[in-house]
């Protein structure tokens, strides 16, 4: 059985062109002529006694089918551009829309955010310039208000060193007046205990200056 | 002795179920309403609560909607975007036919020539009278590429002509030959597991797991083959349409 429906169903295979099948299958009937093969036949005679050659293309069918085809095509069409697409178009659609609409909210509140922290940054930043402002300031009034006071004290010192000075030197030369005169006197003395006699007053006082210039 | 012989021709038969004459009601028919209504119960069902988050449901319908439109904005570009329910309707209309179709016992609208060459002229008119409509005299020049020397052009034209006049004949071929083929084959196969039980009884069901396993690989094929059809036919008319609306390649 199996050899004989082999080579006849490799053939229905191998073929292109649907006639040739139902021809060969014949033909194959005919040959073995055994009692399965007769009820393919009996079947394909039914069928071809009814249909015609090949139900594909029996053009009996084809004003039916076309007619149906039409009816059923047209409503699945008009069913498919009026209600079924534009929903699913909204659908699709509308999520794109929602997605894109969210994905530009978060942008706009990241941009919000970068620019709350660059604003921060920004007063951080001017605090701190202000900050060192600040301190470099006083630093200098500090530095300055001491240099015055250095300054201020210097000066009352030099004034009181030069008053100083002057009055040690005015000490010593009222000291050395002082040696003058006690020289003249001594001096005098000494010359008239030896010579016994007064000595001449502006000698004295010539010969005192010239030793107390040595 | 004698096992149920495979006729695989029969699946094929059209049978009047309501009616009679030419326009009976018949099982043709009655698939391509079941095809229409899955098709159209399916999308009413899944869309109907619309929600953000899809459900199951309602992902099919969106991954399909999804699919159809980037093959019709690739192939077509935006403008192919008006043919859009037309391209959809033709391929769920195909995909679902051939998917009921694969179930044993239904009938597979597109195994007959009439019904996909039907489909194909529909595409091939869209695309002709758009053509003229939109671009006019000016849709001749898809028959008339640019940068051919002038000497080869009348035969580059008669080929052009011929490629186009040959669209429909070759869309609908396809699609009908797969089906049909695929069906015979998988008919062939399983009727093998019949006959040899019938005429070999034990050993011929041991011997008939081959061409069992066969048959379920077949289907697993036919599946594939079913949405790859579809996919084909789409994607055929899309770059068909994409000739209507942009002329002169």
């Amino acid at each position: 059985m199996f050899d004989k429906i082999g080579p006849t169903s490799l053939y229905v295979l191998s073929q292109d062109d649907p006639h040739a099948p139902l021809l060969h299958l014949a033909a194959a009937t005919d040959t073995h002529g055994s009692p399965e093969t007769h009820a393919t036949t009996e079947a394909h005679g039914g069928a071809e006694g009814h249909k015609g050659p090949f139900p594909p293309f029996d053009s009996s069918n084809f004003a039916g089918q076309l007619f149906w085809l039409a009816i059923f095509f047209g409503v699945l069409l008009i069913v498919m551009a009026k209600v079924a697409l534009p929903r699913l178009k909204n659908i699709v659609e509308g999520r794109a829309e929602r997605i894109a609409s969210d994905l530009a909210e978060a942008n706009r509140l990241k941009k919000e955010t970068d620019d709350a922290i660059a604003a921060y940054e920004k007063t951080l930043g001017d605090a701190r310039a202000e900050g060192h402002r600040i301190a470099a300031e006083t630093h200098e009034k500090v530095a300055r208000e001491a240099d015055e006071h250095r300054k201020g004290l210097e000066a009352d010192l030099n004034a009181k060193l030069e008053a100083s000075e002057a009055q040690i030197s005015a000490t010593k030369s009222a000291a050395l007046g002082n040696v003058r005169g006690i020289a003249v006197d001594a001096a005098g003395a000494i010359v008239e205990r030896l010579t016994g006699r007064p000595a001449a007053g502006p000698d004295i006082e010539r010969a005192v200056d010239a030793s107390l210039a040595n | 002795m004698a096992g149920e012989s495979p006729d695989p021709i029969h699946q094929f038969n059209i049978v009047p179920l309501v009616g009679d004459g030419p326009l009976a009601f018949t099982n043709s028919a009655l698939f391509m309403a079941i095809t229409t209504a899955v098709i159209i119960g399916f999308l009413l069902l899944a869309t109907s609560s619309r929600t953000l988050v899809p459900s199951r449901l309602q992902s099919l319908a969106e991954l399909g909607y999804e699919f159809v439109a980037k093959t019709v904005r690739d192939s077509a570009g935006n403008e192919g975007m008006k043919f859009f329910p037309f391209v959809f309707s033709l391929f769920m209309f195909i995909l679902v036919s051939n998917m009921i179709g694969l179930i044993p016992y239904t009938f597979t609208v597109a195994s007959h020539l009439i019904v996909t060459f039907a489909l194909a002229m529909s595409v091939f008119l869209t695309v002709i009278i758009y053509g003229f409509i939109k671009n006019g005299s000016h849709f001749l020049k898809l028959f008339v590429p640019s940068g051919i020397p002038g000497y080869i052009l009348p035969l580059v034209v008669l080929i052009e002509i011929i490629s186009f006049f040959s669209r429909p004949i070759s869309l609908s071929v396809r699609l009908f030959a797969n089906m049909l083929a695929g069906h015979i084959t998988l008919k062939v196969f399983a009727g093998f597991v019949t006959m040899l039980s019938g005429a070999l009884g034990a050993v011929g069901l041991l011997v008939g797991i081959l061409p069992l396993l066969l048959a379920v690989a077949i289907t697993g094929l036919e599946l594939l083959v079913a949405f790859l059809q579809a996919y084909v036919f789409t994607i055929l008319t899309c770059i068909y349409l994409n000739d209507a609306i942009h002329p002169g390649h």
